[in-house]
């Protein structure tokens, strides 16, 4: 059986790839490229032909959201951001309370673009801040100092109707106070959302060959990033800005709509180099994933007329896993009948029961959530309940 | 059949790496034995696992035709010996087959114990030993230090000791010479009854069963109808031939000579090493001294990781027992492990190339259970039970008392690590029984328990001596010891693969070593694990496991569901290495890890 509307739980977006960067962080595994000169224009007319093709297959719906992320898609000129928007409004048309996010740098570079962002239609900025110390910036790699993003921030807050920014903890030599002094002061900044990230050593990156060559030191062992977790949690808790995910945190009503779709489950079109979408088609819900390399990419759309690499169905019992793996991560957790409309079967009893014995996992009025306990171990947790 | 006076029969003794194989393979290919393109370095090893580890498992043998310089040509039967303790029995069976040894050392390394014990069977089978000092190229070479080496430890006399290099050739026609001149010719009676010894036998997938012989007396011809005088089995030779190394069909082989046949026998456990050959018409009185059966003295068990394994194992395990009669199973339950066997080898090294081969060759993931030995359980009705496995292990007011196995070990180190080696042997319950130097090298002999060394004796050995020290170990007898069942509860069940037989005195020692090493081992839950050792109903050590504090991927979007979901079916792949039990999983490893002694 096919759940045809089942992508309503969660909305429908649409999630725009800007490959480019100017310089690789070692931390980063995401697809971006380093590259001298781009030809914009040629860029905004394969993306606009993107969301035609997408727009044909999926008619009569209204994007909720539009994301633009990276690479550094602060990089992109404001007219390519603007053809881009043209092309999805006119494709689909928007919601009312439309969320269009971009994720920017706050360098000074992109500082001055930002009100051609916001006259484009952008209206809310996600900065990659990361860091509320310079020492700490340089080791990240990222090319701001703190003085420059607070600025962008501040430029951000007076353009933008929502900002939100990353920070990036437990951090090499970093300890618990430190966190809870630098968290203090990112919240007294006053943004509506702030996404924190403990720090991943990603295999492939810089920080993951060093990691390996043993030359990756001071990272914080399980048991202080664990408190440095909770801590995290309680402050924010306390400031106003409870987690209503694994690792973002908002003000009531100021969640980031977009990354809901996929917490979700909603349907989201993706376009761009690399980028993965979730679409529900009248014979199911199909994977995309478009062609990574820019080049690849952008000969393929030009030529062909379309830069997807692959599209396979997503089988009910796969996209009951990805309820669990993406749903379970929001403190609204999932609702179990729609996982066992899904998956065909209800959760496994014994892993279920288990799991409430130990406080890891609670479920009242068709909901199964992972508890503050449960949060820190979710993978654990999903190793038992994901079939 | 050829003239006694024109045969010589021999073996080459040498440590690892002393250049055994390499000699042998000049030997061979100086006389054109062998055509030059189809010389394999070392020619002799055929099992992979003895190319990769340098050791020779099987005897392998080789019939050499030397034109020698007295003008007559000679049959050399070269016998190329195990060269491990495992397989002791092998080696002095092969040693009776043969009048001489090539005894090769290092020129510049001298005496290893391995060699001396090897070296021990020559002498005692009467061998007459021409000493070889090999890789006299090498800048290192000091032959007359280790002539003198020789003499000290060996006590034979080495000042015609033969300098040669295997590697470039030098001096092997002297070898030659020498082991026409040198080595006695074989004696025995063409007319007497026959008597073979079987010395080594093996399965070859065309031939099936493959028995090599020496004929000590009579003459054995293809059509025969021979008796195996241990067994009483008899069999019809299909075909007799002798190994150049290839198989060559002979019509007879008479006293003195060594070859090979075929009789239609099914399995090598039909044949036993050292049985002696007969006539069923007309045969030996007796049968040739010095028969054993063979006897395994570590047992562990062997389990399939994947439960669904089971059978593949027991197939694997039933044709490689089909080639080895020196090892044992039977089926064994365990509550830890579910189906597997209960295995038994001659030593360590046979263990694992047993385990090797089945990983290998039938390409199954084992979990392997400690190894242990067998105790002997003196009960109080006067019976006395052979205890393989510490899981079966009676109640206790049965037993009368313990015995354990016993071991001599020869152990020969450079002085500066002697101090190490002593401390190790006396840690693992050791009794000095010698001490002596030949130059700055020690040789001491220890008393140890078999128990004790079978685990990771020799790791750790090589590891305080840096790889110096050789060792070699002899079974001497059982002796009671006050010998005590430790089990260890993982969140408070007993997990019986990990049970062990240990001396009382080190309980306390050995469990809190292995609590703190299982605290490692398996990784964290979702709740606490309390790890404890025991004896009976007394915990002797205690650790507890925290519970799994964070384990949450950071970032989690769009693109990230497929990574994801890859991710976690790796994971679950991942806890297929582990072992369920209770609601504790235990990766595989652990069962044997937690055995290992740091220090």
């Amino acid at each position: 059986m096919i759940v045809q509307d089942d992508w309503r739980h969660g909305g429908f977006g649409l999630y725009v790839h800007w490959p480019f960067c100017a310089a690789k962080c070692p931390y980063c595994d995401f697809n971006s490229h380093v590259s001298a000169s781009v030809d914009q224009t040629r860029w905004a007319r394969a993306l606009a032909s993107e969301i035609a093709r997408l727009a044909e297959e999926l008619p009569g719906r209204h994007l909720d959201s539009i994301f633009f992320g990276g690479g550094t898609p602060s990089l992109m000129l404001p007219e390519t951001v603007d053809h881009v928007l043209r092309a999805a409004r006119a494709a689909w048309g928007f919601a009312n309370h439309i969320e269009i996010t971009l994720e920017a740098n706050p360098t000074s570079v992109e500082r001055a673009r930002f009100r051609g962002f916001a006259e484009a239609g952008v209206n809310r900025v996600s900065m990659g801040i990361q860091a509320l110390n310079d020492r700490d910036l340089r080791a990240l790699g990222r090319t701001h100092d703190v003085a420059e993003a607070r600025a962008a921030f501040e430029v951000a807050r007076s353009v933008f109707q929502r900002v939100s920014f990353d920070l990036i903890y437990a951090r090499q030599g970093q300890d618990r106070a430190a966190w809870q002094a630098e968290l203090r002061e990112a919240l007294a900044m006053a943004a509506d959302h702030l996404s924190l990230y403990q720090l991943t050593i990603e295999p492939g990156t810089v920080f993951g060959r060093r990691a390996q060559a043993g030359t990756l030191r001071g990272l914080p062992d399980e048991d202080l990033a664990a408190d440095m977790y909770l801590d995290t949690q309680d402050i924010c808790e306390k400031a106003g800005l409870p987690g209503y995910e694994i690792s973002n945190h908002a003000a009531p009503g100021a969640e980031s709509r977009h990354n809901l779709i996929y917490w979700r489950q909603g349907d989201w079109a993706a376009i761009g180099p690399g980028a993965h979408g979730r679409i529900t088609l009248p014979g199911g819900r199909f994977a995309t994933e478009a062609h990574l390399s820019p080049g690849a990419w952008l000969n393929a759309v030009e030529t062909s007329g379309n830069g997807e690499s692959l599209r396979e169905a997503v089988p009910s019992c796969e996209q009951a896993a990805e309820l669990l793996l993406m749903g379970l991560r929001l403190s609204e957790g999932i609702s179990e009948s729609r996982h066992a409309r899904l998956s065909g079967a209800s959760l496994s009893s014994d892993a279920v029961a288990r799991l409430e014995a130990l406080g890891m996992i609670t479920r009242a009025s068709d909901r199964l959530r992972v508890t503050e306990a449960g949060r820190p171990v979710l993978n654990a947790i999903l190793r038992e309940l994901v079939a | 059949m050829t003239e006694l006076d024109l045969i010589r029969n021999f073996s080459i003794v040498a440590h690892i790496d002393h250049g055994k194989s390499t000699l042998a393979d000049r030997l061979i290919q100086l006389t054109g034995t062998v055509a030059e393109r189809d010389m394999k370095a070392q020619m002799l090893d055929s099992m992979d696992i003895e190319r990769e580890r340098g050791i020779t498992i099987k005897a392998n043998t080789v019939r050499i035709n030397y034109p020698a310089r007295d003008g007559k040509t000679y049959i050399l039967n070269l016998i190329d010996t195990p060269g491990h303790v495992d397989f002791a029995y092998e080696v002095s069976r092969s040693m009776r087959a043969v009048e001489g040894s090539l005894l090769v050392v290092d020129a510049s390394q001298g005496v290893e114990a391995q060699t001396l014990a090897n070296v021990y069977q020559a002498i005692d089978a009467n061998h007459e030993i021409v000493p070889v000092l090999n890789k006299i190229d090498l800048p290192a070479a000091d032959p007359e230090r280790v002539k003198e080496n020789i003499e000290d430890v060996i006590g034979i006399d080495a000042s015609d000791a033969i300098p040669i290099s295997a590697k470039t050739g030098l001096g092997i026609p002297d070898v030659l010479e020498a082991i026409v001149t040198r080595l006695p010719a074989p004696k025995g009676d063409r007319d007497a009854p026959l008597k073979a010894m079987l010395v080594d036998s093996w399965y070859d997938a065309y031939l099936g069963v493959v028995v090599m012989i020496r004929v000590m007396d009579g003459v054995i011809r293809k059509g025969d109808q021979v008796k195996m005088m241990q067994t009483g089995a008899t069999y019809r030779l299909d075909k007799l031939a002798v190994l150049t190394p290839a198989m060559k069909d002979i019509e007879e082989l008479g006293p003195g000579e060594i070859g090979v046949f075929t009789a239609s026998i099914k399995q090598v456990r039909d044949t036993r090493v050292g049985d002696t050959i007969t006539h069923e018409k007309k045969p030996a009185a007796e049968a040739l001294p010095g028969f054993k059966p063979a006897q395994p003295v570590v047992f562990c068990g062997l389990f399939p990781v994947d439960a669904n394994d089971f059978e593949a194992l027991r197939d694997a395990i039933e044709k490689l027992a089909l080639n080895d009669a020196s090892f044992s199973y039977e089926m064994e339950t365990s509550a830890a492990l579910g189906f597997g066997f209960r295995c038994g080898f001659l030593g360590l090294l046979h263990l694992e190339v047993i385990r090797d081969r089945l990983e290998r060759e039938y390409d199954l993931d084992l979990i392997t259970t400690a190894p242990s030995v067998v105790f002997k359980l003196h009960m109080r009705d006067g019976e006395v039970r052979d205890l393989h496995n510490p899981a079966d292990m009676p109640d206790l007011t049965h037993v009368d008392h313990i015995e354990e196995p016993r071991i001599k070990a020869t152990i020969m180190v450079p002085d500066e690590y002697l101090g190490d080696v002593l401390k190790l042997c006396q840690d693992r319950r050791g009794i000095q029984l010698d001490l002596t130097y030949a130059g700055s090298r020690a040789m001491v002999v220890y008393d140890l328990p078999l128990a004790e060394v079978v685990f990771d004796f020799y790791d750790r050995l090589k590891s305080v001596t840096k790889g110096y020290a050789s060792f070699d170990y002899q079974i001497s007898e059982y002796r009671e010891d006050h010998l005590v069942k430790m089990s260890i509860l993982v969140n408070d069940e007993p997990v019986d693969a990990l049970a062990v037989m240990v001396h009382r005195d080190r309980a306390e020692s050995r469990g809190r070593a292995m609590v703190e090493k299982l605290k490692e081992l398996i990784p964290r839950h979702m709740f606490k694990i309390p790890i404890q050792a025991a004896i009976g109903s007394r915990v002797i050590a205690r650790e507890t496991l925290s519970a799994m504090r964070k384990d949450v991927t950071a970032k989690c979007y769009g693109g990230d569901a497929t990574r994801k979901k890859k991710l976690l079916e790796k994971q679950k792949a991942g806890k297929k290495r582990m072992r369920q039990f209770g609601k504790v999983e235990i990766p595989q490893t652990a069962f044997i890890q937690a055995l290992k002694m740091d220090n």
